[in-house]
């Protein structure tokens, strides 16, 4: 593939002049770039900078979803007023929230970390709805007549019995939540990956733009594959959903 | 024990018509005795059965198990359904800890009593197994050990066999009856298969359909433990199912076309065919 890419270049760039050298990167280029960017540190603050949003972004966004969920399976009536428009608001970009967070907070960490929370909170949401809504009937009969009731019966069996649908929900959210989050900082942000990819478009150093964006894909891929991966292998595993 | 089903009714409202599933069914359950309730589908016994199990309540008359209403489930009445309802989650001996678990009872203690009963099931060598790794006869081994590690009154049988295939079946409902004979636990049996009501039942009890009421009962006095090929055995089935046939065609008549005569589907020959003979 880098193979591929660097005759592209050579042949696009070079031999035919068909793009500018800053229109379209080389890989060697975006190496050396890379390197650049780990070895004056400019990788490393902008990841630690992000990391903190996200993950604070990421928590409150599961506690309101969680809270949001369970309230919405409790009360019928909510669910029956309340589901459309929460399902209208997932479909809503959650960049669209930027406007509105920098009126509230102004330009600072607290409007991004609510773009990130308002972009990954009704799916999570959505997702218990969905998980509870959808556990087996037969569990909860067989849990009541040995004796479970109320609290215990969410605990020791409605929450284990719709974790392979709660797993997804957080799964999704997280990915809404990165997007949220690269989405906040290109716009407001001063330190940040999304803002050292937007530096790489005002300097029009194409090679800094792909060498973010490569970061950008490689860390949501070893996310999702290292802990919703497993978190939801182990799951299928126990439950025998892997067999085919 | 006692447990007295004092003139349960049970109707839903339909847009049509009110349907009674149950009308008017009283009956007595005593101390030690395996009961089977026969009907055909439609005819309210897994009604009746939930009613006693309290999952669901009646729309009058009422169960009264001790001197006591029933009101709601609860673990002196433990049910085991037709599919297993064991929970994927948990390995097999968290399974027949779970009742327990609710019950509060200390870890140590809980885990003896589940492998008492594993064993009784011959299942203590997949306590580590999850569910997905059993099969149907099996799951339905830990649904029973799940159900008698609670040391209810009264253990609910839902057709827990209706599922399997006829080997497993079988084998089930010899273990059955020996399991039965060592707990000796008031058991009612929710059955549409004639031969396993009278291999399992001291009383089978059978009930008619639209309305759902009790018909008629017949105690089985047989040797234990019973044999399916046992002729005493076929000779009372052959009784039963006369009964019972009425009411299938009922019940079949109500669900087919006006013009459905059970006659009609018989595949044998009639004695006015020809047999071939103007070849």
């Amino acid at each position: 593939m880098i193979a591929i890419w660097e005759a592209v270049y050579r042949l696009g760039v070079d031999i035919l002049g068909l793009w500018k050298p800053y229109l379209f990167p080389s890989p060697l280029s975006v190496v050396k770039t890379l390197a650049e960017l780990v070895r004056d540190q400019t990788l490393a603050i902008a990841l630690i900078a992000s990391a903190k949003r996200i993950v604070v972004g990421y928590l409150v966004s599961i506690m309101t979803g969680i809270i949001i969920g369970l309230t919405i399976v409790r009360f019928k009536w909510l669910d029956e007023n309340v589901s459309a428009l929460i399902l209208g608001l997932q479909t809503l970009p959650s960049i669209c929230w930027l406007p509105f967070a920098i009126l509230w907070y102004g330009l600072n960490e607290s409007a991004i970390i609510f773009v990130i929370a308002v972009g990954s909170t009704f799916a999570i949401a959505i997702a218990i709805e969905s998980g509870i809504k959808n556990v087996n009937p037969l569990f909860v009969r067989a849990a009541k007549t040995m004796g479970a009731s109320g609290f215990k019966v969410y605990w020791n069996v409605i929450i284990p019995a719709s974790l392979p649908n709660l797993i997804t929900g957080l799964k999704q959210g997280w990915s809404f939540a990165w997007r949220a989050l690269m989405a906040g900082e290109m716009m407001s942000a001063t330190k940040g990956l999304g803002q050292v990819l937007m530096v790489g478009r005002d300097l029009a150093d194409i090679s800094q733009v792909t060498a973010v964006m490569i970061v950008i894909v490689l860390l949501g891929v070893s996310v999702d594959k290292l802990i919703f991966g497993r978190i939801e292998l182990d799951i299928r595993q126990k439950w025998g959903l892997d067999r085919s | 024990m006692s447990l007295i089903v004092e003139n349960v009714s049970k109707s839903f409202a339909t847009k049509r018509q009110q349907i009674h599933t149950l009308d008017n069914v009283s009956a007595e359950f005593k101390q030690g005795e395996f009961v089977c309730i026969l009907g055909p589908s439609g005819c309210g016994k897994s009604t009746l059965l939930n009613i006693i199990a309290g999952l669901e309540a009646p729309s009058g008359g009422r169960v009264v198990l001790n001197g006591k209403e029933v009101k709601g489930a609860g673990p002196d009445r433990v049910v085991m359904f037709q599919e297993a309802a064991l929970f994927p989650w948990l390995k097999v001996i968290d399974n027949v800890e779970f009742g327990m678990k609710i019950a509060g009872i200390p870890p140590a203690e809980r885990r003896e009593k589940a492998l008492k009963y594993l064993k009784m099931v011959h299942l203590t060598r997949f306590q580590d197994a999850y569910i997905h790794e059993l099969s149907g006869g099996m799951r339905q081994r830990v649904a029973l050990a799940r159900a008698l590690t609670l040391d209810s009154e009264v253990l609910l049988m839902d057709e827990p066999f209706a599922a399997l295939d006829s080997q497993t079946k079988s084998i089930l409902q010899l273990e059955l009856q020996h399991i039965w004979w060592e707990t000796k636990k008031t058991i009612i049996f929710v059955t549409h298969n004639v031969e396993e009501a009278v291999l399992l039942a001291d009383r089978v009890v059978v009930m008619s359909a639209n309305p759902g009421r009790i018909k008629k009962e017949f105690p089985i006095q047989l040797a234990r433990p019973r044999q399916p090929e046992n002729v005493d055995l076929t000779y009372l089935v052959a009784g039963i199912m006369k009964e019972l046939k009425e009411e299938v065609e009922k019940v079949a008549k109500a669900e087919f076309d006006n013009n459905w005569r059970l006659q009609k589907n018989i595949i044998l020959p009639s004695i006015d065919s020809d047999l071939g003979s103007g070849l």
